[in-house]
This record gives C-alpha cells, sequence and structure tokens, in this order.
C-alpha cells in the first residue's frame, strides 16, 4: 500500500486537487439558483473567497491606476492645451446648433410627457448616477468584466445600470464595499432588454463568446435592417428605458437556433476602452428638476422661434396677399383661411401654398385645361 | 531507497526559489494580466499567470509543486472573473502537472523548446478550458475559436522567451 502511494504519488495529488475542485464547480453551479434572490450570483462562501481576491488585488490597481492618471493629468493639463482655443469654438457653434435643435424637439417631447400622462404611462427618468472610474479587468479574456473604483460606501448595489454618454455599457455585478464589478454588455452571461427604435420590434440583447453582442430571439422580418438603432426597452428592470445601445451592423440566419436570426449589433459605447462610467442609482417616475428647468428653457425658446416666424410672415408680401387682392380664382376659396398656412391660402389639407395666378395663360398654366369629361379623342387639350 | 548523485539529470536541473519569489512574482503576474488590458486591449490575447506557471513547474520539475502552483494561480485568477472558482484552478493545475512531468525529459534551458512548451500548454490550456465549461458547466454557448486559440499560443510562446529570461535570474539550487 505505502509503496502504491509513494510510486503513485505525484498523480494521486492531480487527480485528488482536480476532484476536489469539480465537486466545488458543481456545488458552485447549484447554489446560485437557490440563493439567488438572497445572495445575488454567487454563494455566501464564494462571495467572501471572491472578496478577499479582490481585496488583495484591487488596492494595487487603484495604485497603478491614479499613478497613471496622474501622469496624465499633467499631459493633458499643460501640453495637450495647444487646441483647445479652436476646441472650444468649434464646441460653442456646436452648443449653439444644439440649442436650436432641442427648442425644436422641446415641443415634440412636451406633447410626448402628455400623452403619456394620459395612459398613466409609468416612464423612469434617471434621477441620480455615481461616476466612477475603470480601475482593471478579470484578467481573462473570456470574462468581459472590469473593477470600478466605487463601491457599496459610495450607494452602488448589484444589478443597477452603467451607462456612458455615449449609451450603455453594462451592469454591476458584485459590490464590495470600495469596489464594484462591472458586466460588459458583451460578457457571454450578459443580457438587456432592448427595442429597434423605427421598427418597435422588442427583443433580447447577449454578450457572445467571441466578444460581440447580438440579439438572437427574432425571426427573419423583413423591416429588421442593418443601420437602425438599437436602444433599451425598459423590460429588464435594470436598463432604464429609451439609453442607446447602438446600431445593428449585420442580420444573417443563426445556424445553431433556426428559425432565428443572429442580429449583431456594434455598441455606441466603446466597450473595449472604458475610462470613465455612470452608474445609475436611482430612477423617478417624474422628470428630474434640472430636466424640468431644461425643458421648460427649451419650451421657451420654441415659444420665442414660433412667434418670431409668425411675425416675419406678417411682415414680409406674402404670396397669399397679392392672390387675395387680385383674382379670385375659378373656385372661390381665395379668402378663406381654414386651409391658410400661416395667414397664407393654401391648397386643401395639402401643406403647400396656393400657386400665384399667372399674367399670360396658356395651355400649360394650371387651370387651362378642360375637366378631363369633356375632353374628346383627337380634339385639342386646351383653347389655341 | 534511490540515493542521487551529484551529477544525477534531476539534481542538476532542479531549482529554488525565495519565497518572496514563489509568492510575488505569481501575484505580479495576475496583477499585471488585469491591470494592462485596460489600457491595452489587445493584451488580453496573453495569458502570463500561465507562462509564470510553466516557468515555475520546468524548474523545480516536481510535478505536486507544479500542480499546487498552477491550481493556486488558476483559482486566484477565478476570484477577478465571473467564472466559477475551479474553471482555471483545473486547467492550470493540470499544466502544472504535465509541464513539470516533461521538464525531466526536455532540456528547459534551450530556447526552442522554451518556446515549443509555451506553444503546446497553451493550446492544452485552451482545450481544457473549453471542455470544462461544456462538459462541466454544461455551457452550450461556449465555442472553440481554433484560429483565435492558435493565435493566444503563437503570443504567449513569444512572450515566454523574455519572461523566462527575467525569472531565470531568481533561479537558485536547491
Amino acid at each position: 500500500m505505502e509503496s502504491f502511494l509513494s510510486r503513485f504519488k505525484n498523480s494521486l495529488v492531480l487527480i485528488t486537487i482536480v476532484l476536489v475542485q469539480a465537486i466545488g464547480l458543481a456545488i458552485q453551479v447549484q447554489r446560485p439558483k437557490e440563493d439567488a434572490k438572497t445572495l445575488g450570483t454567487d454563494g455566501q462562501h464564494t462571495t467572501l473567497l471572491r472578496y478577499w481576491t479582490v481585496s488583495l488585488v484591487t488596492p494595487f490597481e487603484k495604485v497603478i491606476h491614479w499613478s497613471s492618471f496622474d501622469v496624465w493629468k499633467v499631459w493633458s493639463g499643460y501640453v495637450g492645451l495647444r487646441h483647445a482655443h479652436q476646441q472650444n469654438e468649434q464646441l460653442e457653434l456646436e452648443i449653439a446648433r444644439l440649442r436650436q435643435e432641442q427648442a425644436a424637439f422641446a415641443e415634440d417631447a412636451a406633447q410626448g410627457r402628455r400623452l403619456q400622462a394620459l395612459l398613466a404611462f409609468k416612464q423612469q427618468y434617471i434621477s441620480q448616477t455615481v461616476a466612477a472610474q475603470v480601475i482593471g479587468t478579470s484578467g481573462v479574456d473570456s470574462s468581459r468584466m472590469l473593477y470600478l473604483d466605487k463601491g457599496s460606501a459610495d450607494g452602488l448595489k448589484p444589478d443597477q445600470a452603467v451607462i456612458t454618454p455615449d449609451g450603455v455599457v453594462g451592469k454591476l455585478r458584485d459590490v464590495f464595499p470600495h469596489t464594484a464589478q462591472l458586466l460588459l454588455l458583451n460578457d457571454a452571461t450578459s443580457g438587456a432588454g432592448v427595442v429597434l427604435e423605427s421598427t418597435r420590434i422588442r427583443g433580447i440583447l447577449r454578450g457572445t463568446a467571441n466578444g460581440r453582442v447580438q440579439i438572437n430571439n427574432l425571426t427573419a422580418d423583413s423591416r429588421i435592417k442593418p443601420g437602425e438603432k438599437v436602444i433599451t426597452s425598459g423590460g429588464d428592470q435594470v436598463f432604464p428605458r429609451g439609453l442607446p445601445v447602438g446600431v445593428i451592423e449585420s442580420v444573417a440566419p443563426d445556424p445553431q437556433h433556426q428559425p432565428y436570426m443572429a442580429i449583431t449589433i456594434h455598441t455606441d459605447a466603446n466597450l473595449s476602452r472604458l475610462e470613465e462610467v455612470l452608474v445609475i442609482t436611482g430612477t423617478q417616475a417624474t422628470l428630474p428638476a434640472a430636466a424640468e428647468q431644461d425643458a421648460a428653457l427649451a419650451d421657451a425658446a420654441a415659444e420665442e422661434n414660433k412667434r418670431a416666424a409668425d411675425v416675419i410672415a406678417e411682415k414680409l408680401p406674402s404670396i397669399g396677399e397679392s392672390g387675395a387682392t387680385g383674382s379670385t380664382g375659378s373656385s372661390g376659396e381665395t379668402g378663406s383661411t381654414e386651409n391658410s398656412i400661416r395667414g397664407v391660402p393654401g391648397i386643401p389639407n395639402s401643406g403647400l401654398p396656393k400657386t400665384v395666378p399667372v399674367v399670360h395663360p396658356d395651355k400649360y398654366s394650371p387651370g387651362a385645361a378642360p375637366p378631363a369629361e369633356n375632353l374628346q379623342p383627337g380634339g385639342a387639350s386646351a383653347p389655341q | 531507497m534511490a540515493e542521487h548523485s551529484y551529477t544525477s539529470r534531476q539534481e542538476m536541473d532542479q531549482y529554488a526559489f525565495h519565497t518572496a519569489v514563489t509568492l510575488l512574482v505569481p501575484l505580479g503576474s495576475i496583477l499585471l494580466q488585469a491591470v494592462l488590458p485596460k489600457t491595452f486591449p489587445v493584451l488580453a490575447i496573453f495569458d502570463l499567470p500561465l507562462i509564470v506557471v510553466i516557468f515555475f513547474a520546468v524548474a523545480r520539475r516536481n510535478p505536486v509543486a507544479g500542480t499546487v502552483t498552477g491550481t493556486l494561480v488558476g483559482v486566484f485568477q477565478d476570484g477577478l472573473t465571473n467564472h466559477p472558482f475551479g474553471v482555471n484552478g483545473i486547467a492550470k493545475g493540470i499544466v502544472g502537472y504535465a509541464a513539470a512531468s516533461i521538464g525531466f525529459a526536455v532540456d528547459v534551458e534551450n530556447i526552442i523548446n522554451r518556446i515549443a512548451l509555451n506553444f503546446i500548454f497553451s493550446l492544452l490550456q485552451s482545450g481544457l478550458l473549453y471542455l470544462i465549461a461544456r462538459l462541466l458547466l454544461g455551457d452550450p454557448t461556449v465555442k472553440l475559436m481554433p484560429l483565435h486559440e492558435l493565435l493566444r499560443a503563437v503570443c504567449n510562446a513569444a512572450l515566454s522567451v523574455p519572461v523566462f529570461y527575467a525569472l531565470d535570474r531568481f533561479k537558485s539550487r536547491e
């Protein structure tokens, strides 16, 4: 017996260690299903072990991150300011353009909110966010997970949505006192409820083994085309509704899950180069105070623009006025205000202004041709 | 009882390491592997902890030590991922055992042998990780990407040359 153990000592040690880990794997795979509601993704003992591991590594990651961040801050604060003036001018122009756009959208948004209120639709607005820095990765490229420098002490909780100004990036997995794990959208275990912006088709977005993001629960539909925007649907109770996710990159049949399609999404946020992220720590059913103020400002700007347009329309000599004072036309509807566009009479229900009466009518002039029922085969189509 | 002469192959080529090196080098490799891909995402293809496991295994030439080193490094790596504990632990434990066993038969000081060993063990680890995910975890979404794994093996083999050279300085005779 002793000679057997000493002879096969190495192999026995290997088999024992592998067997223990295989049993451990089986326990871990079973336990989260039982404890999912109380403990999150891992079981209690596993969370503790993970906590120890993370606690050992993240202090070093923070030191490395902040030391490199300081170097970058010095560089960007002094050396990298060469083109700041030009960039500032460009940004001012951009802001002016965006203000105009905002005023144009304000009315539509207000109408949308009124309709939502009428339908008792429960919209969730982002009310509170926590900015966090990415300090490290999981170190294994099959696990697309990042580490943030904020944790439960800063108000973070598991399953909170994480975004950047570009779009959604993922959600929090395990949250430790001063660190949190960010599970990226392109991880194989990740998922989100999404809706295609123009067609309003709902789907479930998932990460793939090769780090791509796909919707693979939709059947073939001719309306789904590359280039269409994808936004969050809010149905997963993690990501608030309407956040940008990305655009459809390709649509192809999924050979493994017929008859479903593999709709590959190009994410708006660059998931492989994240530095700073926003964790959504609070949502509310009404617009936040700051957003309400912005909406009021935009409403006022839109109203101002509308009044300015009316004043200009009144002051300028209009084609409607000449029509009203001149020829009354055959239909006799010139004086009617029912079909007028800002005081200018137009073609009923078309949104187009009425044509100006011609000075020298010929056979091509509008109204010169007789009605179709009066036309004769081979006869003249208009008075010569 | 077998006695080793001073000139026996096993005794000549067996090395030991200072406790600090044994602890800090694997920890440092895991830390670098976690930090570098944040700034340079392309570096995620390397597996620095695997190279360190292979180095310690072939230098010590002790299959038990190789298995334990591989398992501990792998389990530590699992702690930083969203995988269950044991996925990398099993894979790296087997690699450590195999590397230490092969170290007896191969001249590990030769640069060609070092490149070949790292290339083969990188492929072995990829295969083991695939089998663990499919068979033990029952995850049908996991796919084996042969070209990607081949590229990873080439990258690890290339990186192993300077890493082995740097770690050679910490070797000492038992």
